[in-house]
């Protein structure tokens, strides 16, 4: 009976029956129905030895073609320090639950005020909460903020401009949970402000969702938007890059209502998607309409200063079908990881990420353009990711990029490559990409 | 040791460093084409602390910590096994964890294999015929399994099932889940012994019920008898079940779901399949279905082609929709599919029976200090009402802070509500009978302080670093952040 995870020596066993007064551990089943009693064989090979079962991921892995990437829309490869797995994997971090009892968990509570208080920091708003699952169902939840902060209005507004995959999510959300979704067109490579004004003016508006960088990684202006949202007694969420923060003008700053993102661009790896971070900040007067965990400070009997979870009334496990959200978990080991990007980069690092992407990105796109065979798409400002149309053969493009080891911009409409630069690429990288993308050409 | 306890941000002094990055050398100056109304006003008021610092400082915060690692964590519902090691490393493979989700299927083949083996082993050990691997966490894999209770009913133009039926035991995710998913919840009585109360379901099955989300065995910890029974009457009403997964740790190598009628289930990886908690996430839920559901699953979906390599599909004119940006927390994959592959097709049917075995033993040895309200073999876990000895005025809630002066993690309390003390034991697999035998001193030792001594009891816990935190006092004014600390 016993392996390496399961204790267990025939003795123990015998030993366990005869305290349980049963004969054997099938007895302990006696109450499960024989028809359903499983006595089949599971569709999985022979249990592996370690040895054995590093050599089959390894031989996985090989069938995996790590790329140097020049892709983005909504996954990023920037630098991450190598101080972080080395915390991450303290086991007394990773292996801990939920920290439900304060007084032997204050390490995790500790790291979650630190992730709060960064994120309120990076975003401009006053109140976050301890960290969602993506920044997509991040988006969704902060909907349904706003429709629970609205009086009586079952309507919501997204830009087309938002990242399709985020819309995605959000449109699944709102149609089963009821919300009417309309999606606001986009105008020049920006989200349309006068059709967002067109249907504000109908009064049946609960909030409006907008991205600070958008999908086709343009800064959107968001000037005189807050108020126009306001106005209509709506509310304003805006969907960002936490890392971009560091430089562009926040949420808060834009005076928005909520802050809601993926926190991915805080160094965390690629990892085919996940584990990334959602994230949710807002104001002070919609903190009670916040989905998910909170950690807030306090002091124990003995005035010692100590951390808590805290507005526990708005959870599902308290308030069941009338909680703010059916969130159980969050990504705390994701806001661990973020914590300690951010404490290392500082304020100066994060400049630091963002001027090496912004740089290397417009060194690409100039380049690009010069070689006369990739045109503008839109000549608005952007950080470290644009578009570009191309005439070019794309599909024999990424192949030949892809034997190189490489992965071009994503083709998000035919023709149109959006590439992202991050500081972790280099000018001899970029040269060679531009070299491999027009060899064709010749 | 030394005792501490700053802030990140207390140790920070304007000009350290942490990082270092390369110089640069583009010759460009991309930030000055951006126009000074789109920059933000004043730099962020973030730490800066060198590499060491940050190093020393969440080693500190670590040492303030409990884990699985640290100690036995008897957490009912929660299946606090152990986490092996082994997962951590694969699942860091650079071979994986540099891969872009949007890379080409052709480059990406390994990464979706093991997807795919991964939605086939779980299949296998569900008896359900299909796999997504996109839902987050339990409670994600919940509402996405509604989602697919309601898409199901929707395309067969059965709009008035709106209905879920949620016994009055269940996970508070449950009712959440249904309510975020559009449906609403109606409450079926349980039993004495929290088993469904088949006389008051019966009259709920109407044609507006969508289905019912059972878990099994229950949030006692017993095994639902009448569960095909159940699932009978509730398919001959049209409705379909959901199976919570939470509790399937017991069930491994005895039963299987989908042969207990379930149409829709989700299963908490960080649960069953041993990854880790990680302080509260990242999880992962998958969710399975029964053959005629599997269209239904929100995309993108991996599958495998008659060439033998693999594909993803991001439509289908069935499919719910999506539920994540990309493919879900692969990286918790990576560690479930080790634990899998670890145990294979014989081990991982002890892990179950051994569970339930750890779980009788440790109720037998305190049911005569703990009032045990229901009778019989229990599962994974079971539910002790508080003390037998009620006079002392100990609560369910000082035992479980007495048992942190001992060095173990607390049960769950105060839940499930059908009591008034409820204390939920879970011990999993992974436990050897010399722990479960400390545990059961240290709650035996307990329940005769709290005869002799129950001020020491009521006081406890008085050796962990904070003691008695005034959480009342966090609700009412919440800072929750370092600058609201300061101001």
């Amino acid at each position: 009976m016993s392996n390496r995870y399961i204790p267990h020596t025939d003795e123990d066993i015998r030993r366990m029956l005869d305290k349980i007064g049963v004969g054997s551990v099938d007895e302990l089943y006696s109450d499960v129905p024989e028809e359903v009693l499983f006595r089949g064989e599971y569709d999985l090979p022979e249990g592996m030895s370690e040895t054995e079962l590093r050599e089959y991921f390894t031989n996985l892995g090989k069938k995996n073609e790590q790329l140097t990437v020049f892709a983005g829309h909504g996954a990023y490869d920037h630098y991450s320090p190598s101080v972080i797995p080395h915390l991450l994997e303290r086991s007394e971090f990773y292996t801990a639950y939920t920290p439900y009892q304060p007084e032997i968990s204050q390490g995790t509570l500790q790291y979650i005020f630190e992730y709060q208080s960064m994120i309120s920091e990076l975003t401009g708003m006053e109140s976050s909460n301890a960290s969602m699952y993506d920044g997509a169902t991040a988006a969704a939840e902060s909907m349904f903020m706003m429709v629970a902060s609205a009086r009586k209005k079952n309507r919501v507004l997204v830009s087309s401009t938002l990242l399709e995959s985020v819309r995605k999510v959000i449109a699944t959300y709102m149609k089963f949970h009821g919300v009417e979704l309309t999606e606001l067109p986009e105008k020049e490579g920006e989200t349309d402000f006068t059709a967002m004004a067109e249907e504000l003016a109908k009064g049946d508006v609960a909030g409006v969702m907008v991205p600070s960088v958008n999908r086709y990684g343009i800064i959107e202006n968001l000037e005189g938007v807050a108020e126009k949202v306001h106005g209509a007694k709506a509310s304003l969420a805006i969907y960002c890059d936490p890392s971009a923060l560091a430089v562009l003008k926040t949420p808060g700053e834009w005076g928005a209502d909520i802050a809601c993102g993926d926190g991915q661009t805080l160094g965390m790896p690629l990892q085919f998607g996940g584990p990334y971070l959602g994230f949710i900040a807002c104001r002070k007067d919609m903190l009670r309409k916040m989905p998910g965990r909170v950690v807030g400070a306090t002091t124990d009997r003995n005035g010692k200063r100590c951390y808590v979870l805290t507005l526990q009334a708005r959870e599902q496990h308290i308030r069941r079908q009338k909680a703010t959200s059916n969130i159980c978990s969050n990504q705390s080991l994701m806001a661990l990881y973020a914590t300690i990007y951010v404490a290392l980069m500082g304020p100066q690092g994060l400049r630091d990420v963002n001027r090496l992407s912004c740089d290397g990105a417009h060194y690409l796109y100039d380049r690009l353009i010069e070689s006369g065979k990739f045109s503008k798409v839109y000549d608005k400002p952007f950080l470290k990711e644009f578009v570009v149309k191309t005439d070019l053969d794309t599909a024999a493009m990424a192949a030949r990029l892809r034997r190189n080891g490489m992965m071009g911009g994503v083709e998000i409409a035919p023709g149109v490559l959006e590439f992202a630069v991050t500081e972790k690429r280099t000018k001899e990288q970029i040269d060679r990409l531009i070299t491999v993308m027009l060899e064709e050409e010749k | 040791m030394k005792e501490y306890d700053k802030l990140i941000f207390e140790i920070s002094k304007p000009g350290r460093k942490g990082y270092q990055l390369p110089a640069d050398k583009y010759g460009v100056d991309g930030m000055s084409a951006i126009p000074a109304g789109l920059m933000r006003g004043e730099a962020p008021e973030l730490p800066e602390v060198s590499e060491l610092d940050v190093v020393r400082h969440y080693t500190n915060l670590s040492n303030k910590n409990f884990g699985v690692d640290t100690g036995f964590y008897p957490l009912g519902s929660c299946t606090m096994k152990y986490n092996p090691k082994i997962n951590e490393e694969l699942a860091s493979l650079p071979a994986f964890a540099g891969l872009h989700p949007l890379q080409d299927v052709k480059s990406v083949q390994g990464a979706l294999q093991l997807y795919y083996e991964l939605q086939q082993a779980l299949s296998s050990l569900a008896g359900l015929k299909e796999f997504t691997l996109n839902p987050y966490a339990g409670a994600h894999g919940e509402l996405t399994g509604l989602m697919v209770m309601r898409q199901y009913h929707k395309l067969r133009g059965d709009d008035k099932r709106t209905k879920v039926i949620v016994p009055d035991t269940a996970h508070g995710t449950n009712p959440a889940s249904a309510m975020v998913a559009g449906l609403e919840v109606v409450e079926v009585k349980s039993r004495p012994n929290g088993s469904i109360d088949i006389e008051d379901l019966k009259p709920l099955l109407d044609d507006t019920v969508a289905g019912i989300m059972m878990t099994n065995p229950n949030t006692l910890g017993m095994f639902e008898t009448e569960i095909m029974e159940i699932a009978s009457l509730v398919h001959e009403a049209g409705g379909l079940l959901y199976y919570d997964g939470a509790n399937l740790n017991p069930m491994l190598g005895k039963v299987r779901p989908g042969d207990m009628g379930f149409d829709i289930m989700h299963i908490n990886l960080h649960k069953t399949f041993s990854t880790p908690h990680g302080g509260g996430g990242p999880g992962s839920g998958p969710v399975g279905v029964s053959e005629r559901l599997v269209d239904l699953l929100p995309t993108p979906r991996v599958v495998k082609l008659d060439d033998g390599s693999f594909d993803v599909v991001y439509n289908g004119d069935e499919s719910l929709g999506s539920v994540s940006t990309f493919f879900g927390n692969f990286g918790v994959m990576m560690k479930a599919y080790a634990y899998i592959l670890s145990l294979g097709r014989d081990n991982i049917k002890n892990v179950g029976p051994m569970a339930t075995l750890n779980a009788n033993y440790i109720k037998e040895s305190l049911r005569d200090l703990y009032k045990l309200p229901v009778e019989g073999p229990c599962k994974h876990e079971f539910v002790f009402d508080g003390l037998a000895d009620k006079s002392t005025g100990v609560t369910t809630l000082n035992v479980a802070k007495r048992l942190l002066d001992f060095g173990f993690h607390a049960p769950t309390i105060y839940f499930p509500l059908l009591f008034h003390e409820s204390l939920m034991i879970e011990p999993t697999e992974t436990e050897s009978l010399e722990t479960l035998d400390e545990f059961i001193d240290v709650m035996r030792k307990v329940a005769i302080e709290a005869r002799e001594n129950p001020e020491l009891v009521k006081e406890a816990p008085v050796t962990t670093a904070i003691s008695h935190p005034d959480e009342t006092g966090a609700a009412k004014n919440p800072i929750l952040s370092y600058k609201a600390m300061k101001a």
